[in-house]
C-alpha cells in the first residue's frame, strides 16, 4: 500500500518534470495569446466546450491546458533554483556554525532561529511588494526565507557526526577544516539534507503560488499556477474551470512531493518520522 | 532554577523584537520615496523641503531610527497614509479582534478534531479507517489554502447555499474561513497524535495498564493519550504561527476585517506607518506565543525544570 503510493507519486513527479520540461513544444496554442471569440469556453465535457480546449479557456480566451503546462515549467524552475541557493546558503552556515561551535556557533544560531521563527508569508510579502514582482526576486525572496530550515537540519547534523571517530582520525592525521568539512562531514549529512530539500519543494511550490496569487510573485501574463487561481477567483461563479484546474495541478504536484518526501523520511531517517512538512 | 530560564527566555524575546524593528524600519527606508508618495505629482519644492522636515528624513539613518523606536515604544507609529490618515497602531488594534478571534476558533477546533483523528487512526491502525484518515492529512498538507477557500466558497456558499460567501458577522460566517485556516494545522496535529499514540500504545505502562484490567477505552484516551499530548503542546507556537502566516492568504479570500488583510492591504499600497505597526504587533504576537509555550513546557515537563 505504502508502497503503491509511493510509486504513483514518484511517476507523477517524473510526469510534472516532463510536462515542466518540453510539454510546451507540444500545445497547440500560445499560452499568452488567447482567442476573443473563444473567452470563458467551458471544459470539452460540458456542453458549449471542444476539444480544441480541453480544459475551456480564461476570460481572454487563452487555453487553460497551454497556461497550466507553461505554468509547471515556472514552478519547476523556481523550486530548483529556490532549492540550489537556500540548500547551499544554508548547509554552508549550518555545517560551519556547527563545526565551529563555540560562541560563533551561538550567535549564527540565534540568527537562525529568529529567521525561523519570523511570518514567512509576511516577509516574503514585504519583500516580494518592496522588490516589485518579478521573476528573479521571488527566487531570492523565498531562497531568504528558507534557507534558515537547511541551516538548523546542517548544523544539528554537523554536530553528530563531528565527534566521530573517523572525523577524530582525519583531523588528527592532519588533513585541513575546509578538507575535513567536504570529504568527511557533508557526504554524511547529505541524506538529511536531501529529506528537507524534498519536503521543501512542496513548500516552495505553494508558496510561489500564494505569492503569485496575492499580486507579489510572477507577474502577469506568466501563466503562474497561483496568479490563474488569482484571475479564475472573480469568475469562479459563472466559470468555475478558471480556477479550479491551475488549483489541481498544484494540489497533485505537492500530494506526490510531500508522499515522496516522507518516504525517505522513514528510510533515510527514522528518528525525524512524522515531524516533516511544517 | 526556572527564574533564570524564564529570564533569559525574555531577554531573548525583547532582543528578537528589536531586531525585528531594525530589519522592518530599514526595508521601509531602502524603498521608494515616502515624500513623493504622501505629496502626490503636484507638490512645490518648498513642500518637500517641509514635508522631508516634518517626517524627520533629513536626519542621520541612526537618530531616524532611534525616533521611530522611541515613539513606536509610545505606540506612535505615525498615521496612516490612505484616505481618513488614521493612526497607525489604532487602525492594527482595531483589526486585532477579528483575526484573533478566528484563529482561536480554528485553533480549538482543529486540536480537538485533529486529536480525535489521530487516536482514531492509531487505534484502527493498518484498517481502511487509518488509511482514510491519513489521506485526509496529505490532502490537507498539500492543499493551496487560497484555493481552497474558493472551492469552498464555490461549493458550501454558491452551489448548496449553505453558508455565508464571506465577510465579518455571526457564527456561521466564522466556519469557512476557520476551516481553511486550520486544515493544515489539523494534518499536522493529526499526524503528530497518530505518531505518538502508537507509540505510547506499544508502551510499557500502557500494557500494565491493560493487565490491570482497566477499560480499553480508558487506556486509550487517558493513559496513552495524556503522554500523546505532549509533542502537540511542543508545536502549538508552530500552530499558532502557522494560523498568523495563513491569515494573510484567508482574510484576503474571505474579506475578513484583520490584521492579515491589513497587511496584505497595506503592504499592497506601500502605507508604511500601518505596514510597520502591523509587522511588529505580529511578530510581538508570535514571540509572545512561544514564550508562552516555553512556560507550559516548563510547568507540565518536570524533567525541564531541573535544568537551565
Amino acid at each position: 500500500m505504502r508502497d503503491l503510493a509511493f510509486r504513483v507519486a514518484v511517476a507523477l513527479l517524473v510526469v510534472f518534470v516532463v510536462v515542466a520540461l518540453i510539454g510546451p513544444y507540444f500545445m497547440e496554442h500560445d499560452p499568452l495569446r488567447g482567442s476573443l471569440r473563444a473567452r470563458l469556453d467551458p471544459p470539452a465535457w460540458l456542453p458549449g466546450g471542444t476539444w480544441d480546449y480541453p480544459l475551456g479557456t480564461d476570460r481572454l480566451g487563452r487555453d487553460i491546458l497551454s497556461r497550466i503546462v507553461s505554468g509547471a515549467r515556472i514552478s519547476l524552475a523556481v523550486c530548483a533554483l529556490v532549492i540550489a541557493i537556500a540548500g547551499t546558503v544554508g548547509t554552508v552556515v549550518g555545517t560551519f556554525s556547527g563545526y565551529m561551535g563555540g560562541m560563533t556557533d551561538r550567535v549564527i544560531m540565534r540568527v537562525v532561529d529568529l529567521a525561523l521563527s519570523f511570518p514567512v508569508i509576511l516577509l516574503a510579502l514585504l519583500l516580494g511588494a518592496i522588490s516589485g514582482p518579478s521573476f528573479a526576486n521571488i527566487v531570492i525572496v523565498i531562497s531568504l526565507v528558507l534557507w534558515s530550515q537547511y541551516a538548523r537540519m546542517a548544523r544539528g547534523e554537523t554536530l553528530r557526526v563531528k565527534n566521530e571517530d573517523y572525523v577524530d582520525l582525519a583531523r588528527t592525521s592532519g588533513l585541513g577544516h575546509a578538507r575535513i568539512i567536504s570529504r568527511h562531514i557533508l557526504p554524511n549529512i547529505a541524506p538529511s539534507l536531501i529529506v528537507v530539500a524534498t519536503l521543501q519543494v512542496g513548500v516552495v511550490i505553494v508558496l510561489e503560488a500564494s505569492l503569485s496569487f496575492l499580486g507579489v510573485g510572477v507577474p502577469p501574463p506568466n501563466p503562474s499556477w497561483g496568479s490563474m487561481v488569482s484571475e479564475g477567483r472573480s469568475y469562479v461563479v459563472t466559470a468555475w474551470w478558471v480556477a479550479m484546474f491551475p488549483g489541481l495541478a498544484i494540489l497533485f504536484v505537492v500530494m506526490a512531493v510531500n508522499i515522496v518526501g516522507d518516504h525517505l523520511t522513514d528510510r533515510l531517517n527514522p528518528a525525524l518520522r512524522g515531524r516533516g512538512g511544517a | 532554577m526556572p527564574a533564570k530560564l524564564i529570564l533569559i527566555r525574555l531577554v531573548e524575546a525583547f532582543f528578537a523584537l528589536l531586531l525585528m524593528s531594525l530589519v522592518v524600519f530599514l526595508l521601509s527606508r531602502i524603498t521608494g520615496d515616502p515624500v513623493a508618495l504622501l505629496l502626490g505629482d503636484n507638490a512645490t519644492e518648498a513642500d518637500k523641503v517641509a514635508m522631508i522636515r516634518e517626517l524627520g528624513l533629513d536626519q542621520s539613518l541612526a537618530a531616524q531610527y532611534w525616533h521611530f523606536l522611541a515613539n513606536a515604544l509610545q505606540g506612535d507609529f505615525g498615521r496612516s497614509v490612505a484616505a481618513g490618515r488614521e493612526p497607525a497602531l489604532d487602525l492594527v488594534l482595531s483589526r486585532l479582534p477579528a483575526s484573533l478571534s478566528l484563529a482561536a476558533v480554528a485553533l480549538a477546533s482543529t486540536m480537538l478534531v485533529g486529536i480525535v483523528l489521530g487516536v482514531l487512526a492509531a487505534v484502527t491502525h493498518g484498517t481502511a479507517a487509518d488509511v482514510g484518515i491519513r489521506l485526509i492529512a496529505l490532502i490537507g498538507q498539500s492543499v493551496p489554502s487560497f484555493w481552497l477557500g474558493i472551492v469552498l466558497i464555490y461549493l458550501v456558499a454558491v452551489q448548496w447555499g449553505l453558508l455565508p460567501t464571506s465577510g465579518y458577522g455571526g457564527p456561521a460566517h466564522y466556519v469557512l474561513p476557520a476551516a481553511t485556516l486550520g486544515l493544515f494545522t489539523l494534518a499536522a496535529i493529526t499526524r503528530l497524535v497518530r505518531a505518538s499514540m502508537l507509540d505510547a500504545l506499544g508502551s510499557e505502562y500502557v500494557k500494565l495498564a491493560r493487565i490491570k484490567g482497566i477499560s480499553e477505552a480508558a487506556v486509550i484516551w487517558r493513559h496513552a493519550l495524556s503522554n500523546s499530548l505532549i509533542p502537540v503542546v511542543t508545536f502549538m507556537g508552530t500552530f499558532f504561527a502557522t494560523m498568523i502566516t495563513g491569515a494573510v492568504v484567508v482574510e484576503t479570500v474571505f474579506a475578513w476585517p484583520g490584521i492579515g488583510r491589513l497587511a496584505y492591504e497595506s503592504i499592497l499600497s506601500r502605507d508604511f506607518p500601518v505596514i510597520q505597526a502591523v509587522v511588529l504587533v505580529i511578530t510581538a504576537l508570535f514571540i509572545l506565543a512561544n514564550l508562552l509555550v516555553d512556560f507550559l513546557y516548563l510547568a507540565i515537563d518536570p524533567r525541564m525544570r531541573e535544568k537551565g
